[in-house]
């Protein structure tokens, strides 16, 4: 079985360092892993994707169309444009916050980041909205959006891979000062998606 | 053997190690940077690892290595190689002894390039043999091969790798190194180092006689191969591979031809697949490279096969594949492909162009370059690095820019029939030491009116912070031979130099203005850390005295401002607290934590 696992946003997120902790949790299970990652001028502020395949004898690097078992999603317009890849079913986790591009402020027509939520509501599934800005105050450091977004993920079910293995894989990937920050936010991250699931099955609609 | 987790281009440098290489050069460029940077950081130590000045450079710097018979690699982009071709055209008629490979990174859409061209073309245009990896794995094995080919034909081989191969990662088994092998030392022997119209002459013969040769044996290599049934085939190279096997799947009701040596071509593995085939599709990006081969040998053959690909309006001519492209082009050879069921069209979605990063120096010197001439006739030649992203809104301050170094020299031809505007060139630090002091030696010594902005932010930034010659670091890390801008232009005699900060707003307008107003080759050096390698400051914040003009906003375009409630205000996690939004700011209403 493969698993495919979507990554977008903003570059300058971080997206990278969240898929190589995925990659690097899945590789210590022992499975094999194929990613593609958005290098180059997007990093400044464009939009960036990182496709991480996990299974046996996978091809292509990137993640076909609708076939993304869930989608990690830094902003909520990055989300609705990477929706075409997620299998009918599938589950997004998306950071509430909006970034602005600059020609939106210029114009002084910033996107509808609500409309944006609400579309994706009403397609998607499984939704979990990560109030990243809240676990980033939490921890009081604003770099830890990625991997509180992985600790969503994680306790979503949909990444298959548990809290503990994405714990090992920032013990081993980060840099011994971060260890204790980064571990926060990963708890944070799946606290807050626990407590969205269960009020999700309580009201029994999204 | 070990397994491991490597993009691309860590692949490609430990192949390269694995094999012996012995020094590897390169300039940096998306997206075949990470490859020296890993030799760099994996060197077991006998290694010498440079980041040359320029490609050229980098080339002559392995060549010189290779006639002593050691080992070598170079590193560039596809765009790199036009810098590196003079060298290059006439090092395959020398030949070379030590085994030597060009890793030339390919980048098809393009995604951070100006051009889409094809390193297949330049191979066989230069009569370089090429290897195409497909994947993180096979570009590992192709290094090695690449070595053994080199040396056994006395010819450098190109690597060609495309972004999404450089930027994949894949779980990998790795060979064990081979054994370090001493350097043999140069031989002396002019009749084979020194090129002379004789020389070239005899060794184009050869070079003739052994490519056949070569593909010849090429047919017989795992990295071309025939796979699947049926009277209809589907030719493929690089990437693409992938992208068909993966929309393939189980169907193996097509007959597939993969070619991982483009040049010299495989023929008669491809007359093999040809023959009783009715029609062959090609997928390969860039140029129409195989289906061209495979057209000739048609013809060479007479085979009636009938090739589909780009030349016959099958397959699109510009931009990357896809898995769904590929998918799509197979179709009429697939069963069962399902359809995707559309979604509805979400809300407007922002456009997002990239933008110089939150409290980039380079945006307080454009900026204060564009308030200095405002109202006056100017020009503004940019160049190749962040600072290309200069053109965007609000800032509009790039009108031309086309290669490493062009910026200074355009100004120049402008300003020779243009003289009313001032004509500015915007170059970084790194493209100064790769490529434009030559421009500024010519504009001293053909008297032209111009005003060079050096933004000197201590890094090659857009290729993900390289050290270079005004650094004073070198790839190994070590410190370095550290060049100063301002001797070097001092030495080619411009009439004024001036450093400057730049975002001390005030201060660089009046540079700006001073050296405006006077004639000859005058410079100002913008000097200010990249953001993203120093230590970002506290950031700022916008207080109740805000009026709400959004001067800042309107004026800046940094990425940290935003609209709130009709007033400005500052992202947190963005802003790097570089201050110049509080030094324009009319109400005095932006300040550091304790406004
Ligand atoms: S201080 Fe102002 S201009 Fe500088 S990064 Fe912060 S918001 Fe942007
Ligand atoms: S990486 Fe450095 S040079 Fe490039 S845009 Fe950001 S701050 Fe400016």
């Amino acid at each position: 079985m493969i698993r495919n696992c979507l990554l977008c946003g903003v570059g300058g997120q971080g997206t990278v360092l969240a898929s190589k902790l995925i990659s690097a949790a899945a590789m210590q299970r022992g499975d094999d892993v194929r990613t593609a990652e958005t290098i180059g001028m997007a990093q400044r502020g464009g939009c960036v994707v990182s496709h991480v395949r996990i299974g046996r004898d996978i091809h292509s690097p990137m993640i076909p169309l609708g076939q993304a078992q869930i989608i990690l999603a830094f902003e909520p317009a990055e989300a609705a444009r990477c929706l075409p890849y997620l299998v009918p079913g599938g589950t997004v986790v998306v950071n509430r916050k909006a970034v602005q591009p600059v020609t939106a402020t210029l114009s002084g027509k910033p996107y509808d980041a609500q409309a944006v939520l609400d579309y994706l509501a009403a397609q998607v599934e499984n939704l979990v909205v990560l109030d990243g800005d809240a676990v980033c105050a939490q921890c009081g450091s604003p770099r830890v959006l990625n991997v509180a977004l992985l600790g969503a993920a994680a306790q979503s079910g949909a990444l298959g891979l548990t809290c503990e293995e994405l714990s090992a894989a920032i013990m081993q990937r980060v840099k011994p000062q971060f260890h204790s920050l980064n571990l926060q936010a990963l708890a944070l991250g799946a606290q807050a998606a626990e407590k969205e699931l269960s009020h999700e099955d309580e009201a029994g609609t999204v | 053997m070990a397994k491991t987790f490597l993009m691309g281009n860590e692949a490609i440098a430990l192949g390269a190690i694995h094999a012996g290489v012995q020094l590897v050069s390169g300039y940096p460029g998306t997206p075949s940077t990470e490859v020296l940077e890993t030799v760099a950081k994996e060197n077991p130590g006998h290694i010498h690892v440079e980041w040359s000045v320029n490609e050229k450079a980098a080339l002559e710097v392995a060549a010189g290595a290779s006639y002593a018979g050691a080992r070598v690699m170079v590193t560039m982009k596809q765009v790199g190689l036009n810098v590196a071709s003079d060298p290059l055209m006439s090092l395959v008629y020398v030949g070379i002894e030590g085994g030597m490979v060009l890793v030339v990174a390919d980048d098809p859409g393009p995604i951070s390039s100006q051009t889409e061209q094809d390193t297949r073309h330049f191979a066989r245009f230069a009569k370089l043999p090429v290897f195409d990896p497909s994947s993180p794995e096979e570009a590992y094995a192709m290094v090695r091969e690449a070595f053994e080919v080199s040396e056994k034909y006395h010819t450098p081989v190109i690597l060609r790798p495309t972004t999404r191969v450089c930027h994949g990662c894949a779980t990998l088994e790795t060979q064990p190194a081979l054994p370090a092998r001493p350097v043999p030392g140069f031989g002396k022997d002019s009749s084979r180092w020194v090129i002379f119209p004789r020389l070239s002459n005899a060794n184009h013969k050869k070079i003739e006689a052994y490519l056949p040769q070569l593909g010849k044996e090429f047919c017989e290599s795992p990295f071309n191969r025939l796979s699947g049934f049926g009277r209809r085939g589907i030719a493929a190279g690089g990437i693409a591979y992938e992208y068909l096997m993966e929309a393939l799947g189980e169907n193996t009701d097509v007959r597939v031809l993969k070619i991982g040596t483009p040049h010299p071509f495989p023929a008669s593995l491809a007359v093999e697949f040809m023959t009783g085939l009715d029609e062959v599709l090609v997928l390969e990006e860039l140029d129409g490279v195989i289906e061209r081969e495979l057209t000739v040998l048609c013809g060479r053959y007479h085979l009636r096969t009938k090739i589909l690909g780009k030349a016959s309006g099958h397959a699109p001519c510009a931009g990357e594949l896809s898995v769904e492209i590929a998918r799509e082009l197979a179709e009429a050879f697939l069963t069962g492909s399902e359809a995707a069921v559309p979604l509805p069209n979400p809300p407007p979605l922002p456009v997002r162009p990239p933008v110089l990063c939150a409290g980039c120096p380079h945006r307080a010197s454009f900026y204060a370059v564009k308030k200095a001439m405002e109202g006056k006739k100017a020009v503004f030649s940019g160049d190749i690095g962040c600072y290309t992203l200069g053109n965007a809104q609000p800032l509009d301050m790039t009108d031309t820019c086309l290669c490493m170094g062009a910026g200074v020299t355009i100004a120049q031809g402008l300003q020779a029939v243009e003289p009313d505007a001032v004509h500015f060139a915007f170059i970084g630090d790194s493209t100064f030491f790769a490529s434009g002091i030559t421009g500024v030696v010519n504009a001293v010594y053909n008297q032209h009116d111009m005003v060079l902005v050096v933004l000197d932010n201590s890094t090659t930034a857009m290729t993900g912070h390289q050290p270079h010659p005004g650094t004073g670091r070198s790839a190994m890390g070590e410190i370095a031979g550290r060049i100063d801008i301002e001797k070097v232009l001092e030495a080619l005699g411009v009439c004024s130099i001036q450093t400057v900060d730049p975002l001390d707003h005030k201060l660089a307008v009046e540079a700006v203005r001073f050296a405006a107003g006077i004639p000859g080759v005058r410079v100002i050096v913008f000097r200010s850390p990249c953001v993203a390698i120093a230590h970002p400051n506290i950031p700022f914040r916008v207080n109740e005295r805000c009026v709400g003009c959004q001067k800042c906003i309107r004026e800046l375009g940094c990425p940290a401002l935003v609209l709130q409630d009709g007033k400005a205000a500052i992202e947190p996690s963005l802003c790097a607290g570089c201050g110049l939004c509080a030094r324009i700011c009319p109400a005095h209403a932006i300040g550091g934590v304790e406004a």
